[in-house]
Parts: structure tokens; C-alpha cells; sequence
């Protein structure tokens, strides 16, 4: 038979501090273990938010980042030729020939500090091509005038880049047309212009990447092939999903390591303070242990029961650390992504998901910290504990 | 001092919940150390540089190169002793998982610059005669299991193809800071191998006298204000920090969970006080009725938290210096010189002192103001 679960409870209550305490610790550990795995999750989700899988980059071959490559004109046109390529409804293929670049830009708040931002040229079909990039504000950058649009990650971070306001870069000033959203992804920390003028201000006549939209999207691997094949270019060609989550792989697997290493052993404590809590709960109870033994209760269901003890305490940390991580959703911070070594900002990402793992590491702490004590409750001598 | 035994016998009572307090406070402050060290550091890291260093870059962002012939410009400028060159290479080796920096650099103008790199006489110029030859950290050495003599290939992956070094010198770093895993080679022959473009990624260029260094820096970049590639220099202290700024909020995030976790741990030091003392409330009575003071019971409790407490931070403490010494811990590579630092140990101290005081106080005053009477009635 089982041990009514409001004797746990009650007993519970009648040791406040001690319980309180023993949860808000796993309330803690449960809320740095949310914190970190939203950072991580924030990270990779902008990274992998920022490629379609409908689009393909091309990059020159051995080059693992965009920075690192360099295409040509000729290459530029044999793409927009290619049979795989999408076309728009003026008929024009989907390609967008790309110059990416990074600047050293002052940080708002302290000018001094200097963030390595990407400058991408792009063409006049990169608006179509990169379908979750939107215009939030101002007017489409006019072809020929010295004009970008920001992504609006940066409004808020870089001074000069309000609508209107110039930014100068490259020994020359750059009038801010348009301000634009890319659905939290990392184009979002990004200033784009046109590829034809920034082409002689930086680089000279060579494209780092080419990305354009698939005909067909399943037929990614044809493509793939028939371009990696051809021996007039020597490139790459990664699906644009693939190419930026692969990105975030290096970082967002530190990010991981660090919050299950750091997470481990904060639990660990938090279970030794449970162990100690439940152990003393015991002690202080064995006369009522022994006279529920005596009614009849069978040593299993003593042990369910102080488990269950357990696990309720835990359960309230749990909780408690929930809400505690919860704010932090949205917030945005930013960070150089040593793959690309450009800075991007990101928002930290409370999941659902998130949330039941961190209340269910809670219990999984308190059913560990319970058990061992559970164990000793469940073997009490009744004659030795009633005296 | 002659009542340690008893605080010692009180804490022996309960062995278990003694054992796991402290193990708890070792582990937060394990944590603590080994989270301030990264933050320390990378602090390191960006106060890195010699006073007489200056480094010259592209005006318009560190991708972009500048031309070589700068060089010899800068070094006929008055207060510059000497001027060296450097290009970032960005080759992969094997599958790539391992990153570690390799650059191109004009060897013998590097090498007299950076006392810091410390290589055996015979390696160095047996690294300065072969223009295909390398020199490497004394980490690569070890994790690759390289050999001196051995022909090692990357990819490229800025500058295409497979490269080819042979394994000349194995440098010792006497500053941290510079990493031991550093991939070194000529640039003379990387420069060849690019079809001499004539491209340098920085100057390093060392003056004579460090007070001049605001002038020179100027001096350089009003040089070549009106070129193509216009330069931007400044001490190679401020190059350093500003990589240290690219890790972000880093050091805000360790602080924040080192915070956590010592709060954390706190709530668990001061429930065990607290349980200790709530069952001990009888005897505190006695030892009251023959005649121990309050004060002195005050401190028998702080000095218990303070057993745990310090016990706590010693292994923790000691642990996290020692682990991360014998296992010769950088992160890969993204952390060199990682080593508690002697002001991380103090700090820990002192988290374990506020640690005592914070779980001890609250036992320890209900153990001084016991009432006798009413604390007797609960001994049977």
C-alpha cells in the first residue's frame, strides 16, 4: 500500500528553511543549466536561421569560410548560366555575386572597443534570393550612389547608422538608406551595399562567394556535382543551411561542453546539499518511520515515499529555476564567431524544450540525493527506531 | 585554539554530512577558480606586448593586406630600430578539428624582435637557412606527435593548395601569452608561392625608445594616409586587447555563473550549519549551564563553518591549480597560458571566509542567545 503522498508534504512544510534552501540550490543549478543551453541554442539558431535550404553558395574550392575564398567574373557568368539556377519574375536568374569583407566598427557605447563587422556587396537579386531578409525601414539602396542598408542587429550597437546618417569605411562615407530584418539570423549583424561598388574600394575585381536559388531544390546533389565537376572553375558548393550551421558548429559545441561541464558539477553540489537534507529529515523522523512500518506499511513504500519527498523539493527548485532563466529570453548579446571571425549578435533562446529538460534535470537531482537516504529509511529496525 | 578539538568532535558526529559540505564547497570553488581563470586569462592576453612593439595594419580591417614595400619606409624612419612582417596563413592540418595559428614571418628580423621565443641555437638556424622550414610550438610537438626533420602538410585555406614545411625548431614561449602551438614559417617562400604578390598582413615594427610611441605611430600612418593602403598603428598592447574585446561578454557571463555557483553552494554550507546546530541545541544549553560564555559559543559555531568552509577551499582550490598545471589545459588553443593565477587562489579564500560568515551567522547568534531554561526543556 502507499504512503499518502500529504504526509510528504506536510512533513515537508514543516521544515521550512531547511527545504527552501535545499531548493533554491537546484533552483540555481537549474537556471545557469537554462541560461547556458539558451545561449548556445541562441547561437546555433541564428546561425542556422541565416541559410536556405533552397539556396546554394558556391565558394572557391578549400576555402572554409567566405572570408577565405575568391571567385572571379568569368565564374560569376558560367553560374548564372547554369540550368540549376532559379529565375526571378523578370526572368533574370536568381544569383547574387557577393563581395564580403569585414570592418573595424566603434562600438556605441565606447567607440574605443572595435567589433570586426562583415560588409557583404551583393546583387540586385540578393533581395529575392535570401527570401527572409525584409526592408524594416527606409529606401532600397539606389544602384550607383554611395548608399548601404544595415542590418538592424546593428542599429542599436554602432553609432552612424541611423537612416540618413553616414558611416564611412573603405576612405569614403556611406549614406544609410534602408535598415533591414533577416528573422533574428546573423545577416541581421550585417551591412550590405552593392557588389559593384565595393568591388574597387576593397578586394579589386574578385567575388567571395556566389550563392543563388536552386530550381529545383531537391536537386541540390545535381547541381553540386555538375558545378564542382566543371573544369573551367575550381569551387565549392555547399547548401547555404549547411554552409552557416556549419559555422556555428565550433563555438556552439564549446558553448554546449561548457554548460553541461559547468551544470555537472554545480549538481553534484546541489545533490550533496539533498543527500544532507533528506539524511537529517530521516534522522529527525525515524520514530514516525518505525510507527508507519508498524501500521503496516511495507519498507517499499517507505522508500517511494521519502523518494517522492525528495523529488517534490527538487521539483520546487526546478520550477523556481525556470523562472529565474526565463527573463533572460530575448536578451541579446553578441559574440565573434572564430569561424568567420565576424562579430554577430544573437538573442538568448528559451525553449519549451528547454525548460521541461531543466525541470526534469531538477528531479533527476532529487531522486539522486533521495535515494541513498530513502534506502536507510526503508531498512530501519522498527524495535530500534520506537525506543 | 585548545577548543579545536571539540569543534573538530562536533563535526565528526555526523561524518557524511560533514564529508559532503565540504566536498560541495570544493566543487564550487573548483568551479570558481577554473571560471575567473578564463576571464583572467584572456585579461592576460590583451596586456600582452612589448612596450617597444608597434604593430601596422590596413586602415580598413585586418583581412586587408598591405603592400611590402612599406617595409623599407618605415624602417628609414627616425626613432624605428627595426621592422618585421607577418601574413596570417589559415591552413588547416589533417582534418582540421585541431585549429592552431600558423603565419608567414620575415624569421630573422621576427625572431630578434621577439625575445620571447626561446629556441635551442642549433634550431634556429637550422630554421633560418631552409626556406621551406617551420618552426613550431613545443605543443604541436606533442599533441601531433611531430618529429624535427619532418615534412608536415596543410591546406590552405586562403591560399589554396598543399603546403609542405619541414619541422626545424621547437620554440619554448616565455610569455604565456604568445601560445605554445604556433605554426611559423618563412614568408620569403610564401610570398613566392603566391606569385610574389608583394603582400605583408602586419608590421611589427620595434622603435628605439617607448615614450616616442604616439609620434612614430602617427609619423607611419601619416605616411601613408593619402596611398591605396593606408595604415593604422598603434602599440601591439592595444592589437592584443582588441582581440580580447572579440570574446564579447565573456567575462560578464563567468561572473555571473561563478556568482550562482557560489550562492549555490552557500544555500547547501548553511542548511548543513543550520541542520548541525537545530540538533545540537540541547547541548549548547549544557555548555552554557557550566559556564561557556555566549561569545565563545558564537565563535565554536563560526569556527565550525569556517573548518568546513576552508577545508572546502583548500581542496577545491588546490585541485583546480593543480589539475589544470598537470594536464597543461589551453582550451585548444583558444587560452593559452591557462594557469590560476596567486590573486584567483586569494580571491577563493575570501569567498570561502564570506562562505563562513554567511552560513555561520545565523546558527551562531541562535547558539548565543540560547535561553537556557527553554532550551534545557528539550533535552529528555
Amino acid at each position: 500500500m502507499r504512503i499518502p503522498f500529504i504526509y510528504n508534504v506536510r512533513s515537508v512544510m514543516q521544515r521550512p528553511y531547511s527545504t527552501a534552501l535545499t531548493a533554491l540550490g537546484i533552483a540555481l543549478v537549474v537556471a545557469v543549466f537554462i541560461g547556458m543551453l539558451a545561449l548556445a541554442n541562441g547561437f546555433a539558431a541564428a546561425l542556422a536561421k541565416t541559410g536556405s535550404s533552397a539556396n546554394v553558395i558556391v565558394l572557391r574550392r578549400g576555402a572554409d569560410s567566405e572570408l577565405s575564398s575568391g571567385l572571379g567574373r568569368d565564374v560569376a557568368s558560367m553560374i548564372a548560366a547554369s540550368p540549376h539556377v532559379a529565375t526571378g519574375t523578370d526572368g533574370r536568374p536568381l544569383v547574387s555575386p557577393e563581395v564580403y569583407v569585414l570592418i573595424p566598427l566603434g562600438k556605441s557605447f565606447d567607440t574605443t572597443q572595435l567589433a570586426n563587422v562583415v560588409v557583404r556587396g551583393v546583387s540586385d537579386q540578393a533581395w529575392m534570393v535570401r527570401a527572409n531578409v525584409k526592408m524594416v525601414a527606409g529606401q532600397r539602396p539606389t544602384s550607383g550612389r554611395p548608399e548601404v542598408c544595415v542590418g538592424q542587429r546593428l542599429v542599436a550597437r554602432f553609432p552612424h547608422t541611423g537612416i540618413g546618417q553616414s558611416l564611412h569605411f573603405a576612405g569614403r562615407d556611406w549614406t544609410v538608406a534602408c535598415h533591414f530584418s533577416a528573422a533574428g539570423s546573423a545577416f541581421e549583424s550585417e551591412i550590405w551595399g552593392e557588389n559593384e561598388q565595393f568591388m574597387p574600394v576593397f578586394r579589386g575585381e574578385v567575388f567571395q562567394s556566389i550563392t543563388f536559388r536552386l530550381k529545383n531544390p531537391a536537386a541540390f546533389d545535381d547541381a553540386r556535382r555538375a558545378l564542382q565537376d566543371d573544369k573551367r572553375m575550381t569551387v565549392d558548393a555547399h547548401r547555404e543551411s549547411d554552409f552557416y550551421s556549419q559555422q556555428s558548429q565550433l563555438l556552439g559545441r564549446i558553448l554546449a561542453i561548457l554548460a553541461w561541464a559547468i551544470t555537472s558539477i554545480m549538481a553534484v553540489g546541489a545533490v550533496f546539499g539533498a543527500v544532507n537534507t533528506m539524511y537529517a529529515a530521516i534522522a529527525a523522523r525515524s520514530p514516525e518511520i518505525a510507527v508507519l512500518m508498524t501500521l503496516g506499511f511495507k519498507p517499499s513504500s517507505v522508500l517511494t515515499s521519502f523518494l517522492f519527498e525528495s523529488a517534490v523539493i527538487a521539483a520546487v527548485g526546478g520550477l523556481i529555476g525556470c523562472l529565474l532563466a526565463l527573463p533572460i529570453n530575448g536578451l541579446v548579446t553578441s559574440t565573434t564567431n572564430w569561424a568567420s571571425f565576424s562579430e554577430i549578435a544573437f538573442s538568448f533562446r528559451v525553449t519549451p524544450l528547454l525548460l521541461l529538460n531543466g525541470f526534469l534535470f531538477a528531479v533527476v537531482m532529487g531522486l539522486i540525493g533521495g535515494f541513498f537516504p530513502a534506502w536507510r529509511a526503508a531498512r530501519l529496525r522498527v524495535v530500534q527506531a520506537l525506543r | 585554539m585548545k577548543y579545536l578539538p571539540l569543534v573538530l568532535a562536533n563535526l565528526g558526529r555526523h561524518k557524511r554530512r560533514t564529508i559532503l559540505t565540504i566536498l560541495s564547497v570544493a566543487l564550487a570553488l573548483f568551479l570558481f577558480a577554473s571560471l575567473r581563470t578564463v576571464v583572467t586569462t584572456i585579461n592576460a592576453s590583451s596586456r600582452f606586448g612589448g612596450a617597444r612593439r608597434l604593430v601596422a595594419l590596413n586602415a580598413t580591417g585586418l583581412v586587408f593586406p598591405l603592400p611590402l614595400s612599406y617595409a623599407n619606409r618605415i624602417k628609414a624612419m627616425p626613432g624605428v630600430h627595426n621592422v618585421s612582417w607577418a601574413n596570417w596563413f589559415g591552413g588547416r592540418y589533417g582534418d582540421g578539428k585541431r585549429f592552431f595559428a600558423n603565419f608567414a614571418v620575415d624569421p630573422e628580423s621576427y625572431l630578434a624582435m621577439y625575445p620571447e621565443i626561446v629556441i635551442p641555437p642549433d634550431q634556429r638556424q637550422a630554421f633560418l637557412q631552409d626556406r621551406t622550414g617551420a618552426l613550431i610550438g613545443k605543443r604541436l610537438l606533442s599533441e601531433f606527435g611531430w618529429k624535427l626533420g619532418q615534412n608536415v602538410t596543410l591546406q590552405g585555406t586562403i591560399f589554396p593548395g598543399d603546403w609542405t614545411f619541414t619541422v626545424r625548431a621547437v620554440y619554448t614561449p616565455t610569455d604565456p601569452a604568445i601560445g605554445d602551438d604556433v605554426l611559423i614559417f618563412h614568408h620569403a617562400y610564401f610570398d613566392e608561392r603566391i606569385g610574389r604578390a608583394g603582400i605583408a598582413g602586419w608590421y611589427i615594427v620595434e622603435i628605439n625608445d617607448a615614450s616616442q610611441a604616439p609620434t612614430i605611430a602617427k609619423q607611419i600612418d601619416d605616411a601613408f594616409r593619402n596611398s591605396s593602403s593606408p595604415t593604422k598603428t598603434g602599440t601591439e598592447r592595444e592589437f592584443q586587447a582588441s582581440f580580447a574585446t572579440m570574446w564579447g561578454n565573456v567575462s560578464l557571463l563567468m561572473g555571473t555563473i561563478g556568482l550562482a555557483v557560489v550562492f549555490a553552494i552557500l544555500l547547501v554550507t548553511a542548511n548543513a550549519m543550520m541542520m548541525s546546530a537545530r540538533e545540537r541545541t540541547g547541548e549548547v544549553a549544557v555548555l552554557k549551564t557550566i559556564g561557556f560564555s555566549d561569545r565563545l559559543l558564537f565563535g565554536l559555531v563560526m569556527l565550525e563553518a569556517g573548518v568546513l568552509a576552508l577545508t572546502g577551499a583548500f581542496l577545491g582550490l588546490g585541485g583546480a591549480k593543480l589539475l589544470y598545471k598537470a594536464t597543461n589545459f589551453n582550451a585548444a588553443g583558444f587560452l593559452p597560458g591557462f594557469n590560476v593565477t596567486t590573486a584567483t587562489l586569494i580571491l577563493g579564500v575570501a569567498v570561502a571566509v564570506g562562505l563562513m560568515l554567511a552560513s555561520g551567522l545565523v546558527p551562531a547568534v541562535r547558539a548565543a542567545r540560547l535561553p537556557i531554561v527553554q532550551a534545557l526543556r528539550h533535552v529528555e
